[in-house]
């Protein structure tokens, strides 16, 4: 069976957790401590992210922030083109309004995910602030957005995709770089092996 | 005009006649039957090898929907329907606006036939008047311009009282009434079978026993007036039984089928609604189509006949509930006893010829018409191995309503004479 | 993707098709329990109620559904479209559709009317109730309210109580519980029965009391008088002392069994007052679950390709 394996592997877990560790540092710097704070992972990955963030800042300011999960299904400007195949449920289990709120994404590419979030976001409330923080700026913006906090800059270009691949649902924290070609082939030899089920 | 028919298969069960022949027409009747007829100066020979030359075919119970409702069909084009299935014959059911029921409305029809030149059209009389089942329509009148026979078809007459008169009055004639048998009490809002059919499409059920109830009734009422009853448009298995019965007892009884009733059923009708599937009575269960099928061709049910109902698009083209009711049914009347019945064997050419045109004009009492020297040139040509197309543009008919549209079926009439003319030719109407 | 293009019925769906109308539908079950009920799904895209017959409940909440999905609306009703003066239903279509609507809404006094909707315009339909034949959405949302209780469908022992030949709740909601691997019993006077239960693969009785003990979801059907034609049960008196869900036959089912009714209720009739209100009823979160349902199914059918309008 031909072996799929992604171009590169430009941070490890170890990279990864250093990462977090000093977006966690960054946020409660630029917050001035972790009050009035809430975190919002961006379904899927951006939750395991949130969380992993709430807990390094409560190793910081012992104190964890909320977090909540928004799936941003309803709110994409290509529903017309397709829709999700499965929505998760979108829980903010905090105040919306008055607070500064850390959107947490793994990858920032062209910026329509953060635009949907932030939409979808508003529809809960007025919050203070919204920063972002992303595991990955891949850069190739086609809005004015940018990120707050960034665990790495990875340029890339179109035919790459940059995945980060996390425990929760890969079995190991990475983030790689994949010939996009190659990783449809991945795709399609795992759903096969998976008993045809698309 | 002379015509010389060459080498055809002659089938006319009334003569026991089963054999390749030549039949010489001319004028209005049969000059010659025999082998190796010479044709006379000027005759046409028409090359009949492979086809089958019975006596003229006769559809009973058409609806020509003239006077009143042109839009939908005319005397004219439904002749031109008629000649177009191989027909020499049809008769007319009165429910047309006005409801034919005065020597009038018959004459009328026969005029107008006779312009269109086509076929015989032999109007049938109402037995009431405006078919409203309340009093008796001048039968009497009708019978002396020229009406066939009597039926308030398009609905049973609700009262047996009203229809014991009925018969009782056309008993004196030696008429046949013919017979919707509805009872509208049990049949109300009925649009489909009930049963699976109005279960699974969510529509009222019409049904088996509205029919089967009427069909006793009448068969009674025909043991107590001694009046021949023809019951219309046989779709039960049970109904079947009830005539089988009757005859058996000796009484005047026969009855008809459709080919609808034949070769479809309520499963036909899907969850796209097609209104061409909406006959009166309904289309009913395979079970039911069996049956019918089993005793059309075993001689217990008399005749063939179409229901021909055209309606315009506008009457079809909307919600099953509220469109109208039938099929029109002459031109593919014939290729469809050919393609389903004859060619797989279940029926003889004996039997299509008994039931589509000997058994019709003995219940009608017209003429008898045979394939023999001396008798009328009312002549069917049918090439079994002919297919025809079932596409609007094969449809004469002025409504393109009809049930078995995107059908392919093997065998169909390619001439027809009526007292000598040549009416279809080659398979086209000739005028 | 749902495996149709449109939803005219629930016999043409699979049961992965009603799963993911009812996940979808949970999501928007929690859209509509924010703050501001809204999300832009459907942003410019235009929709017809188009009820040809009176529908003041179904109606207000596909309204509702549409708005919450950021669609264009717009109603039209029997009383107000030329369909009543004599225009035929396909001229009606053909000409709302050249003004490139996306969606039609139907609701329809005549069985079919959505299959003809379809025969006329390219715009996706969706079955708002034809005559006594199907209304899919109704069906789907009390599939939602009843595994929303449960947890699962298969397996549930449904009652399905009423009049039944008269009804297009019945058309839809049973075959629905079959595909989803529900056991159906249907439950009514003769007079109400329908004439072929087998093509639906229930069984039929008139002995409410016997069955209600096994039973996990008693289903009361509305006795639509408006549409009974004519009288096939004597009164509503002795209607509600045969077959009404009163107290005492509340207390036959079983403690965890529910109670469901597509509304409006004949308090009195087919349902009684301490029932209808009682701990057992569900019928209020049907009706919330009314709204998210029909945002999922309008959702599934218009996103993406589906609808085979380019974007």
């Amino acid at each position: 069976m031909e072996e799929f394996k992604p171009k590169a592997v430009v941070m490890d877990d170890k990279a990864m957790r250093r990462a977090l560790t000093r977006i966690a540092h960054e946020i409660v710097e630029h917050n001035e401590g972790a009050e009035h704070m809430g975190l919002v992972g961006v379904v899927r990955r951006g939750v395991p992210l949130a969380n992993i963030l709430a807990c390094e800042i409560e190793e910081i300011e012992g104190i964890k922030p909320p977090v909540g999960r928004l799936d941003i299904s309803f709110y994409r400007d290509d529903v017309m083109r397709q829709i999700s195949p499965v929505l998760h449920a979108t829980d903010i289990p905090f105040e919306v309004e008055g607070t500064n709120i850390i959107l947490v994404d793994d990858v920032l590419y062209t910026g329509r995910t953060v635009r949907s979030a932030l939409d979808a976001l508003m529809d809960f409330g007025r919050p203070r602030t919204v920063q972002l923080a992303v595991m990955v700026d891949r850069g190739h913006r086609e809005l004015p957005i940018r990120a707050d906090y960034v665990g790495k800059n990875v340029p890339s270009s179109h035919e790459e995709s940059v995945r980060v691949k996390m425990a929760d649902f890969d079995g190991y924290d990475a983030v790689e770089i994949w010939d996009v070609e190659c990783e449809r082939a991945a795709k399609a030899a795992a759903r096969q092996k998976a008993g045809g089920r698309d | 005009m002379a015509f010389l028919l060459r080498g055809a298969h002659v089938v006319d069960p009334q003569l026991g006649c089963d054999q390749v022949l030549d039949v010489l027409v001319d004028g209005k009747s049969i000059a010659a039957v025999g082998e190796g007829l010479q044709a006379p100066e000027g005759a046409e020979v028409i090359e009949a090898a492979g086809k089958y030359l019975v006596p003229g075919l006769v559809d009973m119970h058409v609806h020509f929907r003239d006077p009143g409702f042109e839009y939908k069909e005319t005397i004219y084009t439904g002749a031109r329907a008629a000649t177009k299935g191989g027909f020499s014959d049809v008769a007319t059911m009165p429910n047309t606006s006005p409801v034919t029921d005065t020597g009038t409305g018959i004459r009328y029809q026969i005029d107008r036939a006779r312009h269109a030149n086509l076929v015989y059209v032999h109007p049938i009389g109402a037995l009431t008047k405006g078919e409203k089942g309340e009093e008796l329509a001048e039968i009497g009148d009708m019978l002396v311009e020229g009406a066939c026979a009597f039926s308030d078809d398009g609905h049973g007459v609700q009262s047996a009282g009203m229809m014991r008169t009925c018969m009782a009055y056309v008993s004196q004639f030696g008429r046949a009434v013919l017979a919707h048998c509805e009872v509208e009490s049990l049949t109300n809002h009925g649009v489909v079978n009930e049963g699976r059919a109005s279960t699974r499409l969510g529509m009222f059920g019409w049904p088996a026993l509205g029919e089967e109830l009427e069909i006793q009734r009448d068969i009674d009422l025909a043991r107590l007036t001694g009046c021949e009853l023809h019951v219309c448009h046989i779709s039960t298995a049970r109904g079947l039984e009830l005539v089988r019965a009757a005859k058996a007892e000796g009484l005047p009884v026969t009855c008809e089928v459709t080919p609808h009733h034949l070769f479809l059923t309520e499963e036909n009708i899907t969850e796209s609604y097609n209104t061409n599937l909406k006959m009166n009575p309904p289309l009913r269960t395979a079970a039911d189509a069996a049956a019918l099928r089993e005793g059309v061709c075993d001689g217990s049910i008399d005749c063939v006949v179409t229901d021909h109902a055209p309606h315009a698009a506008h009457e079809k083209e909307c919600e099953f509930e509220i469109a109208s009711f039938g099929t029109v049914g002459l031109e593919c009347s014939l290729p469809l006893m050919l393609n389903n019945l004859v060619r797989k064997g279940h029926m003889s050419w004996q039997t299509l010829v008994e039931v589509m045109a000997v058994n019709p004009r003995r219940v009608l009492h017209l003429e008898p018409v045979r394939v023999e020297a001396g008798s009328a040139a009312n002549l069917t040509l049918i090439d079994p191995e002919r297919q025809v197309k079932v596409t609007p543009d094969f449809i004469e008919s002025k409504s393109k309503n009809c049930a078995f549209l995107g059908m392919t079926l093997t065998g169909c009439a390619t001439d027809v004479f009526v007292e000598g003319k040549h009416t279809l030719v080659d398979g086209e109407v000739a005028w | 993707m749902l495996s149709v293009r449109n939803l005219i019925d629930t016999t043409s769906l699979t049961a992965d098709d009603i799963t993911q109308i009812l996940d979808t539908a949970r999501s928007f079950a929690e859209v509509n329990s924010r703050a501001i009920k809204k999300v832009p799904a459907l942003r410019g895209r235009t929709i017809v109620n188009l009820f040809l017959e009176p529908s003041t409940r179904t109606r207000s909440s596909f309204e509702l559904a549409e708005k919450r999905l950021s669609a264009d609306s717009l109603n039209m009703s029997g009383s107000t479209s030329s369909v009543v003066k004599g225009e035929s239903l396909a001229d009606t279509i053909q000409t709302i559709a050249a003004m490139n609507v996306d969606m039609f809404v139907c609701r329809a006094r005549l069985a079919g009317t959505p299959y003809l909707i379809t025969q006329n315009t390219d715009a996706v339909v969706v079955n708002a109730g034809d005559g006594k034949h199907q209304h899919p959405t109704q069906a789907l949302l009390d599939l939602f309210t009843i595994r929303e209780n449960f947890g699962h469908l298969d397996g549930l022992k449904v009652a399905i109580v009423g009049d039944l030949d008269h009804s297009r709740v019945v058309g839809s909601l049973a075959p629905a519980l079959k595909t989803m691997g529900a056991d159906v019993t249907f439950v009514g006077p003769p007079t109400f029965q329908v004439s072929d239960p087998s093509w639906y693969g229930v069984t039929q009785t008139a002995d409410l009391d016997s069955v209600l003990p096994e039973m996990d979801v008693v289903y009361m059907l509305r006795v639509q008088l408006e549409r009974m034609e004519g009288a096939v049960i004597p009164s509503k008196r002795e209607y509600n002392r045969l077959y009404g869900l009163d107290e005492r036959r509340a207390s036959l089912m079983k403690p965890e069994a529910i109670v469901c009714h597509p509304g409006p209720m004949n308090r009195g009739m087919e349902i009684n007052t301490e029932v209808a209100d009682g701990p057992r009823a569900r019928i209020l979160d049907q009706v919330n679950a009314g709204v998210a349902v029909r945002m999922a199914a309008m959702y599934l059918l218009l996103g993406g390709e589906n609808n085979g309008i380019s974007a």
